[in-house]
């Protein structure tokens, strides 16, 4: 599966991803307690040069993950220039964004593999109280595995749904689809125990 | 143990295919898809820990990077959006979900896990959905409740779906619908 991490390869892939998520939690911080307009609109400029630095391809990408935001920059303008108060209403706007677009380039200069790390180090803590954190390392992997076969045996249903009907798919297709799931879960499940189980290597 | 774990990591999965199905947006940028279904069917398939476990592994995966949200959507930025009580909600909307499903045991399945999915997957949901928005775009929460209304007919189609779902489920698979299983 493809993650959200940007093709383009930039300096900040470099960096550890620790230290950019701690970064992006007292950025984010910092961001609320700052209520000045202009500071914003420096912060704003600032994240988006950075956008720009690694050229025009990343920019791109960066601004098309940013236009979800559309619906609610619509809503806040709207609200303030009705109630008059422009100003706080920039600043609740300036917030967003440049919040949203922070968290983002994190992503974006962050390989899954590195995320990956980053939740295995989290989990330490669980080794010492002696939890396995093997269970969760194989259910990333699980997920990330089998959602693409969902997708295809629901494509697959929804094929054989159109080849026997006229109309549309509807909800009825869920419940052969979650059969499908649980009967898959069964299988995987007695692969898992006939190799030994989900304990069975080095580090319980 | 194998067997709850796979469970778990297939319903994040399904969470992630059932944001894929066609999806309609209606105003607010908060679309409308199955996803929620899937919310409310960790909770009452799965049961209220194991559907909550189900859910928070979806989310790792989504602040991870993955796009596993409905249109394609993922990353850090999801957590910061206006939108992000929402997903806050998603693990407690299961747990509740589940939580009911697992004690109310002296009424028909399909009454049950429907309504316990209108509390967990609606009530629950909504009021960490709309306190996120409240706080993020910084308006009462009258009028954040005023901006999703529109979101709610088609939720409460989806919990009564989630009803219908988990007693057929627990015809065909009773072993499976860990709620109600012991």
């Amino acid at each position: 599966m493809i993650s959200l991490t940007s093709p383009v390869k930039t300096r900040a892939h470099g960096w550890p991803a620790a230290a950019k998520l701690a970064a992006l939690c007292l950025a984010t911080l910092g961001l609320f307690f700052i209520q000045n307009l202009w500071a914003h609109l420096a912060i704003l400029v600032s994240v988006l040069a950075l956008y720009a630095a690694p050229g025009w391809q990343f920019l791109r990408g960066g601004l098309a993950k940013l236009w979800m935001l559309w619906p609610f920059v619509l809503i806040v303008a709207l609200f303030h220039l009705i109630d008059g108060s422009v100003i706080p209403g920039l600043v609740i706007l300036l917030r967003l964004v440049s919040a949203v677009a922070l968290a983002n380039l994190v992503t974006m200069t962050t390989r899954l593999s590195d995320m990956i790390s980053v939740v295995h180090w989290l989990a330490a803590p669980l080794r010492r109280f002696g939890i396995a954190s093997r269970p969760l390392e194989i259910a990333i992997a699980l997920v990330i595995r089998m959602t693409p076969v969902l997708l295809a045996k629901g494509r697959a249903l929804g094929d054989a749904w159109r080849a026997r009907s006229p109309r549309r798919a509807n909800w009825r297709i869920i419940l052969p689809f979650t059969l499908l799931a649980l009967d898959d879960a069964d299988q995987i499940s007695d692969a898992l125990r006939a190799r030994g189980g989900l304990l069975s290597t080095e580090d319980t | 143990m194998e067997k709850n774990v796979v469970l778990i990591a297939l319903f994040a999965a399904l969470i992630a295919v059932l944001g894929l199905i066609p999806k309609i947006t209606l105003g607010f940028g908060v679309p409308i898809t199955a996803q929620s279904l899937g919310v409310m069917l960790c909770g009452t398939v799965l049961g209220a820990r194991r559907g909550t476990l189900a859910v928070l592994l979806f989310l790792v995966l989504v602040a991870i990077g993955l796009p596993l949200l409905s249109g394609g959507r993922g990353g850090l930025g999801v957590f910061v959006s206006p939108s992000a009580g929402f997903l806050v909600g998603w693990p407690f909307a299961a747990f509740v979900t589940g939580l009911i499903v697992e004690k109310w045991r002296n009424a028909p399945l399909t009454l049950v896990a429907g309504l316990a999915s209108v509390i967990g997957g609606i009530v629950v949901m909504y009021a960490f959905g709309i306190a996120g928005l409240a706080y993020a775009l910084d308006k009462t929460m009258l009028e954040a409740t005023a901006l999703v209304t529109a979101f709610i007919p088609g939720d409460a189609l989806k919990a009564a779906i989630a009803g219908m779902l988990t007693a057929a489920l627990a015809k065909a698979r009773p072993a499976s619908v860990l709620s109600r299983a012991a």
